[in-house]
């Protein structure tokens, strides 16, 4: 079977067979990192362009390990080195960028929407490696990789994701693409955070976090982000600890082989407890380590891997 | 030199509807005579309008010149021209210009623009408040004295109620409608789009009706305790046509207009990330659009008006979040109203009343089609159809989200002050 995208901006836009596609190559590609030796030339003599606008090290860094592991040559533009802070619009740097022929552009960006807008505009392949509070696609499929690990399978598992949904790409994705491959998805967070239809994307609200927890499979906490206390969205870290902190007492509400998710960093003590985050259902630092197999299954799909089989 | 035009059905009304013969003599309607009673005198220039229909020059009470400052975007009388074009006789320029029309000196420089383009006329609107800064008023009589028909801050709210209440009893001793624009913009608090799913799936920021309708309720209570005209400019959503309703019924002095993207999209229509669909009001949800032509049905909107914005394909062609609200309409408003009436909500009477008659009394004059009254005269085509292209537009922005739009019925020839300035005959 050809994987037939040319980009990846959201989870929306990927099928059911297209996602597990990316998965199953995802799981092969971790092997490769499991080696000794963990680089393949796979992609030899390909470009892959970084055009990260927003500060970021982990996406970069994994995105980054994934094309080097697949011997693809790497260049990245971060926002202080770009033309933009000189005043070039974004389309004119991505046309900019497409000059300079790289197969692949993954981007970063502060706006919701603009890799899809660069996407339109340029011949290679984009990848959204985080867009305004639209999407994070990659950070969905390390997701989706890491829970199908260790359970097996997504359909018919309660995952519950909880924290600022309104500002979050990771849970805009999550909830789409955990819906799609038929689990049961849960948010919960003070309706400050929940933003309008949100129930019509995948997933249900629960009223407060233990119901939320409740017989949870899977429990996806999202960073809080301090700075938006003056956003008016919660009156203090404390109290959001209390109401919406994922604790002992309310991880006994989980099923028994509950697994914790977090897309980091995280503010140990105010959305997750230390005694969690580091007990055995922690998967955080598994994400991370299947993020780079991730990320190397997209870039083998759209840059070498099929449609290219007979040049490598 | 006397134009005839000759069969044409007038629809003008409170004073006609029926096939006429309209003579037009040195700028002014001389007689509407009945059809084929009469001679027709040497140097007439005869226009064979059998099949259009005749109406008041259509007045548009809500337009961005964008001149003095923005010449880029439109001048006054690449503006006017293009009003002409899109069957308007006349405008009211917003006075968000760079510098504010909040003095006579700007007013009188826009008047005299407005002359030299010797095509639509423009009627300036004033600021309420110095630079629009929202702190003090404005130099208002010495506007009026050069030729302001209204005042507003338009492109922002009054935030201070205060002010407000002041600008409103200061206006009324001068007869002048108060514009508002009605926003919140704490509860904007920088949304691009109307808040709802679809704002949510695309991970744009919202913008609650309450944004609207929350200055709406305010600038209401000011008006009954005015006692001054109150004009609420781009109404969006339902509950603000909802407090406008019960206000007028207890009888509040207070009108309001609706643009025509309001009745024609939702933002269920806006194709990812196309910022050629970003304005301010928003586009709302298919509730608000159904009561948007409701409200036109029964009256609670008064006039439809265009919020012609426009932009530059620069300041579009960026990200959503960063890129410029507002699109242009002065070209494509009568096809899109006209829509209405094809699809059987308003009477082409009705609709003449919202587009032509209502706009003039906001600012003051009249435009029935009567001997004295300056010929300002729309000739309008009910069967053409065409596809709207923004390639043919006289604006010198094509800012619109109505590319490629079937529509049908359009102006065929605009005349101001009895000169031809817009014609497809
Ligand atoms: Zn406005
Ligand atoms: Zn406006």
């Amino acid at each position: 079977m050809r994987f037939e995208k040319k980009n990846i901006l959201d989870i929306h836009s990927l099928s059911q067979d297209q996602i597990s596609m990316i998965l199953d190559t995802a799981f092969g590609m971790k092997e490769v990192s499991e080696r000794p030796v963990k680089k393949v030339p796979t992609l030899r003599g390909k470009t892959i362009v970084l055009f990260f606008q927003e500060p970021s090290t982990r996406t970069k860094l994994s995105f980054e390990l994934a094309a080097k592991r697949l011997s693809a040559d790497t260049v990245s533009i971060a926002k202080s080195s770009s033309s933009i802070v000189k005043g070039e619009t974004l389309i004119d740097t991505a046309k900019n960028l497409e000059a300079m022929k790289p197969d692949v552009i993954v981007m970063r960006h502060s706006s919701s929407g603009a890799a899809f807008q660069v996407s339109q505009r340029v011949n290679c392949s984009v990848i959204n490696a985080g867009d305004g509070t639209h999407a994070h696609p990659s950070q969905a499929l390390l997701d989706m990789m890491s829970i199908k690990e260790k359970k097996g399978c997504l359909k018919g598992l309660n995952i519950s994701i909880v924290g600022d949904i309104s500002h979050s790409r990771v849970a805009r994705s999550d909830i789409v693409g955990l819906s799609k491959m038929g689990a049961n998805v849960r948010v919960c967070a003070p309706e400050t955070m929940i933003p309008m239809g949100i129930e019509n994307m995948g997933c249900t609200v629960a009223k407060n976090m233990e119901s939320c927890v409740k017989d949870a499979d899977v429990i996806m906490m999202l960073r809080i982000q301090k700075e938006r206390q003056g956003n008016m969205l919660f009156p203090s870290e404390r109290e959001y600890a209390s109401l919406y902190g994922l604790n002992k007492k309310r991880i006994a509400l989980a099923s028994p082989d509950v697994m914790v998710m977090h897309p980091g960093p995280m503010n140990r003590g105010v959305e997750i407890s230390s005694d969690i985050a580091d007990s055995d259902c922690s998967m955080i630092l598994d994400q991370v380590t299947n993020g780079v197999a991730l990320r190397m299954a997209l870039f083998y799909l759209l840059a070498g891997g099929s449609r290219h089989a007979d040049t490598d | 030199m006397q134009i005839l035009i000759k069969g044409a059905r007038v629809v003008d009304p409170g004073n006609l509807d029926e096939s006429k013969d309209i003579l037009i003599k040195d700028g002014f309607f001389e007689q509407i005579l009945t059809p084929d009673s009469h001679a027709i005198e040497p140097d007439t220039q005869v226009i064979d309008a059998k099949g259009l229909i005749a109406v008041p020059g259509l007045i548009d009470v809500h337009v961005h010149l964008r001149e003095p400052g923005q010449e880029y975007k439109e001048t006054v009388a690449s503006g006017l021209c293009a009003a002409a074009a899109g069957g308007f006789t006349a405008v009211c320029s917003m006075p968000n210009t760079q510098p504010v029309n909040d003095n006579g000196q700007v007013t009188t420089f826009i008047i005299s623009q407005g002359k030299r383009a010797k095509s639509a006329k423009v009627y300036p609107a004033g600021a309420i408040s110095q630079g629009s800064c929202g702190t003090n008023l404005a130099q208002i009589f010495d506007m009026k004295q050069a030729g302001i028909r209204a005042v507003t801050d338009d492109g922002l709210p009054v935030k201070n109620a205060q002010l407000m209440r002041r600008a409103l009893e200061y206006c009324k001793s001068m007869d002048l409608p108060v514009l508002v624009h009605a926003e919140d913009k704490d509860l904007v608090n920088g949304g691009a789009m109307n808040e709802g799913l679809p704002a949510t799936i695309l991970g744009i920021k919202g913008i609650p009706n309450a944004a609207e309708s929350i200055m709406v309720c305010r600038d209401i209570a000011l008006a009954e305790l005015t006692g001054s005209r109150v004009h609420f400019c781009h109404m969006s959503t339902q509950e603000s046509i909802e407090a406008i309703r019960q206000a007028k019924k207890r009888g509040v002095n207070v009108t309001c207009e609706t643009a025509p993207h309001y009745f024609t999209l939702t933002d269920q229509d806006i194709p990812p990330y196309d910022t050629h669909y970003k304005m301010n009001p928003p586009l709302r949800s298919e509730k608000d659009r159904q009561a948007i032509i409701e409200g036109l049905k029964d009256g609670t909107i008064d006039m439809i008006a265009t919020d012609h914005a426009p932009h530059n394909a620069d300041e579009k062609d960026v990200e959503f979040d960063r890129a410029a609200f507002g699109i242009i309409g002065l070209e494509t408003a009568l096809p899109l109203s006209l829509k209405l009436v094809l699809d059987g909500h308003l009477s082409l009477n009705t609709l003449v009343k919202k587009m032509a008659k209502a706009p003039a009394q906001l600012m003051g004059l009249s435009n029935d089609i009567t001997p004295g009254n300056a010929a300002d005269l729309t000739l309008i085509d009910l069967d053409s159809d065409l596809i709207i292209n923004p390639d043919t537009f006289i604006s010198k922005s094509r800012n619109t989200p109505f590319a490629g739009l079937k529509v049908r019925g359009q102006a065929v020839m605009t005349l101001v002050d009895g000169r031809i300035v817009h014609s497809k005959i």
